[in-house]
């Protein structure tokens, strides 16, 4: 049974804050999870949920207050298994005075990997990334998404065995993305083992064989997307074309655009729907199920946190 | 090390593409030709205006780029964010330190050169030729050198912990101490009491000395001056510049990035 | 994170490194101060060039010069060896560059006017700079003072001297004994209380430490010198009464010619050399002072 990927206990993280830094905020609060090898395993959360927080942590970029982590095996204080981790960080940012076949060069050399096999690598990366004309300009003059791809380069330079990508999609456009999602699934098959956090939601559902709910700095949900929504499905949408006026009760709870309009109906209420419809003189277009999203399921967490906090205030706790 | 090798070099590519480097160089030319121009004022003493204006222009230059820009080494790191690819590399913290320092100081021995030769220039251009004594003037040079790199390592030493506008006064306001801490050795005794004194003079021996580094009227004179001293001013710069740097890697390797 | 050992280490390390850099510095020190006969300012030569220089910070560079000049004069001074050719170009650049730094012209018209190795030995020199300073500071009594003293004490010029406190005395704001003075000095020439009174009276007026100390000592050296002169009589009377020169100074007393063992101003009594002349006690300090200056043999 091979050990998971990654995989953290009780990880903290407080920083002090406040009148003479005597609070405590918990950025990051006993996160307990594992990553298992080969699989791509998604970190989602809202923005300043911790997912950077634990993954800067994992890095040892910042150090934890409580808990452990280990990669591959290894406790998080050996610096040597950076040999097998890739990490891109969120919003990059690379020495613009140098080309990015340079900063691939300089990060392999860092790697200690010898000389022919340096320049074998570096081109072979700035292909996969789609960088190969690209390679002998100044990173000071490229454009976001080429960043980001400079970023993934030099993440899986080394053949790492891991790699921790923190928000990989952000700022990218809709061809962008699809290229880091594309790279994303060749890492899996590669036999990689991908973290990557993000709080586009579709992204995750789309790639990710397992995810990590995160929100006010605790985990609270993890396992496979179908998993965490659970399949019940609530409503049907009734989507439907009417041309002119009509005082159908039903029509009020519709969403008008134009001539079409979108109707949620529970499950029980179907047919009843359609046959009023009908009568109404309505074209129907499709019916479709309504499944939980992530994104529900999300904003569920969120509302339920603000209104516990709230609470504490108001308790005066 | 290897790696702290490495960084070093990247950190010297950094410097040369950085434009700011050339224009202090072009800075110092002008200060050169000024020299020679001042020296035509003062009859009989040309070699003497152009060696002190020259040594006090490569110091002033190598000044500022020890405090700008090595302030900068870490700072701009940090503030930019490009640390964080660097860090997630199998390179320890103090290698990286090591590195930036060791790459700056190099990027300072190279400039540092460069303006040496303009002022030999200059001085071949006064007089016919070079004799023995001329050769203080690149012994000052080296000790210029030294000097900048102990400023270095504090630059280095403060931006770990503080702002970068923090850390440019705290080293500038270390070096200014340092050029006087010799007169505290000198104070009147009488006024003080016996603690104080004896306070002050530890003081003066343990902060950093930048007079040591200072031969310029011998430069000027062309006098000698003993191989010990070199030896001496060296083992100081070394050694001072150890303890700084140690100091350094035990702030910067338990900082958390922000 | 740090464990015990390596905290341990880097401590000893740290320790270590400081132990060096004092040792170190230890040795620089010796080193320097070998080197250091011309450590001085090397643009002494042109004031000018140092006034075009320094713009509007003119007078800062002043007083920079001002602190050197101090320090120098302390250092060399107390090393007895004082080279002290650089006591005028430092003194010209530095009222060049502040024309109303007025303790410059005071402190040179003391320093660069005694002998050697006292002073610079150059009442030229010190008349020059105390003329610069009246020109630019005509209010400032004291300079004439100054020059005063100067043809008086090193220049032996009683006339010119004479004419500088009389000049002096004009201003509304001169004490009156300025006046005195150019009188008594007209008339007299050089004498004790003339002396005397000078030297008091720039003891009691400065608050530079160097003057006072050497003002102190010439107080002392005067007294001592008058002392002499007065024994010397005494010892002539002697002579004549016994025929030969006293040997020591209680073979007056027992004369009655003294009342007590005259001592000098530290202390010590007076002896008589081989010559029956009178003159200060080997052991007293005085002894090595008036060597030091010179100017009373």
């Amino acid at each position: 049974m091979t050990p998971p990927a990654i995989e953290t206990e009780n990880l903290t993280k407080e920083y002090p804050h406040g009148f003479l830094n005597l609070k405590k905020r918990k950025s990051l609060e006993g996160l307990n999870m594992q990553v298992e090898a080969g699989e791509i395993f998604g970190f989602i959360g809202p923005n300043g949920a911790g997912k950077t927080t634990a993954i800067k942590l994992l890095m040892r970029l910042i150090f934890p207050t409580a808990g452990t982590a280990r990669i591959l095996g290894k406790p998080i204080r050996d610096i040597d298994l950076h040999r097998d981790v890739g990490y891109l960080p969120e919003q990059p940012y690379f020495y613009d005075y140098l080309t990015a076949a340079e900063l691939l060069d300089y990060f392999a050399r860092i790697h200690d990997l010898p000389a022919a096999e340096r320049r074998q690598r570096v081109a072979a990366m700035l292909k996969k990334v789609g960088l190969e004309t690209a390679g002998k300009i100044q990173l000071r003059k490229y454009s976001k998404g080429m960043l980001q791809r400079a970023g993934v380069a030099q993440a899986i330079l080394h053949d790492p065995k891991v790699v921790i990508l923190d928000e990989p999609m952000s700022g990218l456009d809709p061809i962008g993305r699809r290229e880091v999602r594309d790279i994303i699934l060749e890492l899996k098959q590669e036999g990689r083992t991908v973290m990557f956090s993000t709080h586009i939601l579709s992204d995750a559902e789309m790639l990710c064989d397992r995810v990590g709910v995160i929100v006010g700095g605790k985990l609270r949900g993890i396992g496979a997307p179908e998993q965490l929504l659970g399949v019940k499905a609530k409503a049907t949408e009734i989507l439907f074309e009417l041309t002119g006026e009509s005082s159908a009760p039903l029509l009020a709870n519709a969403t008008r655009t134009g001539d079409r309009y979108r109707l949620q109906v529970p499950e029980a209420e179907l047919y009843d729907a359609i046959d009023q419809l009908r009568s109404a003189g309505a074209k129907i277009l499709s019916v479709a199920q309504v499944r939980a999203t992530l994104e529900e399921f999300f904003m569920h967490l969120v509302e339920a946190d603000r209104a516990q906090a709230a609470a504490v205030e108001v308790s005066g706790k | 090390m290897k790696r702290a090798g490495v960084v070093a070099l990247n950190t010297f590519r950094e410097a040369v593409r950085d434009r700011v480097l050339y224009n202090l160089l072009f800075f110092a030319l002008v200060m050169m030709a000024a020299s020679i121009i001042a020296g035509q004022i003062s009859i009989g003493i040309e070699q003497t205006v152009i060696v002190t204006l020259g040594l006090s222009a490569i110091s002033l230059i190598g000044l500022l780029i020890s405090v700008f820009i090595g302030v900068g080494l870490v700072s701009k790191e940090m503030d930019k964010r490009t640390l964080y690819a660097v860090l997630a590399k199998p390179v320890r913290r103090w290698e990286f330190l090591l590195g930036k320092f060791g790459g700056l100081v190099l990027t300072l021995a190279v400039n540092v050169t460069a303006m040496a030769v303009g002022l030999f220039l200059a001085l071949l251009y006064v007089k016919p030729a070079l004799e023995r004594g001329d050769a203080t003037v690149l012994i000052a040079v080296y000790f210029i050198w030294l000097k900048l790199a102990l400023v270095v390592a504090l630059a280095l030493l403060f931006s770990c912990f503080t702002t970068p506008l923090l850390a440019i006064l705290f080293t500038a306001g270390i070096y200014i101490v340092g050029l006087y801490v010799q007169e505290l050795r000198n104070m009147p005794i009488e006024v003080m009491s016996r603690g104080m004194t004896l306070f002050t003079k530890w003081l003066s021996y343990l902060l950093p000395n930048f007079e040591n580094f200072n031969i310029m009227a011998m430069a000027a004179h062309s006098r000698q001056v003993s191989g010990a001293l070199i030896v001496q001013n060296t083992l100081y710069a070394a050694i001072y510049s150890a303890i700084v740097l140690t100091a350094a890697v035990v702030v910067f390797s338990r900082r958390n990035l922000k | 994170m740090k464990t015990a050992k390596t905290i341990v280490l880097v401590a000893v390390m740290l320790l270590a490194g400081f132990m060096g850099v004092w040792k170190l510095q230890h040795a620089l020190d010796k080193q320097r101060a070998a080197l250091s006969e011309d450590r001085d300012e090397v643009l002494l030569s042109s004031p000018k060039l140092m006034k075009a220089v320094s713009l509007e910070y003119a007078p800062l560079m002043a007083d920079f010069y001002w602190t050197r000049v101090v320090q120098f004069y302390g250092n060399k001074h107390v090393r007895g060896d004082a080279n002290l050719e650089q006591l005028w170009p430092l003194l010209d650049i530095t009222t060049t560059l502040d024309s109303n730094l007025i303790v410059a012209y005071r402190f040179g018209a003391i320093f660069l006017s005694q002998r050697a190795p006292g002073g610079a030995g150059r009442p030229d020199l010190a008349v020059r700079l105390i003329e610069r300073g009246i020109k630019a500071n005509p209010d400032c009594w004291r300079l004439y003072e100054d020059l005063g003293f100067i043809y008086y004490m090193d220049l032996k010029d009683y006339k010119k001297a004479s004419e500088a406190f009389l000049e002096g005395s004009k201003n509304p704001k001169a004490l009156i004994w300025m006046k005195v003075m150019a009188a008594k000095i007209a008339a007299e020439g050089e004498s004790y209380e003339t002396s005397f009174f000078l030297w008091n009276d720039v003891y009691r007026n400065t608050s530079d430490p160097q003057i006072k100390e050497n003002a102190k000592a010439h107080l002392q050296l005067l007294r001592a010198r008058e002392d002499s002169r007065q024994l010397d009589l005494l010892g002539g009377e002697y002579e004549k009464r016994f025929g030969h020169r006293p040997r020591r100074v209680s073979e007056l007393v027992d004369a009655g010619m003294l009342q007590a063992i005259a001592v000098d101003p530290l202390g010590y009594p007076y002896t008589f050399d081989e010559n029956g002349n009178a003159a200060l006690n080997p052991k007293s300090p005085l002894l090595e002072k008036q060597k030091f200056f010179e100017r009373f043999k």
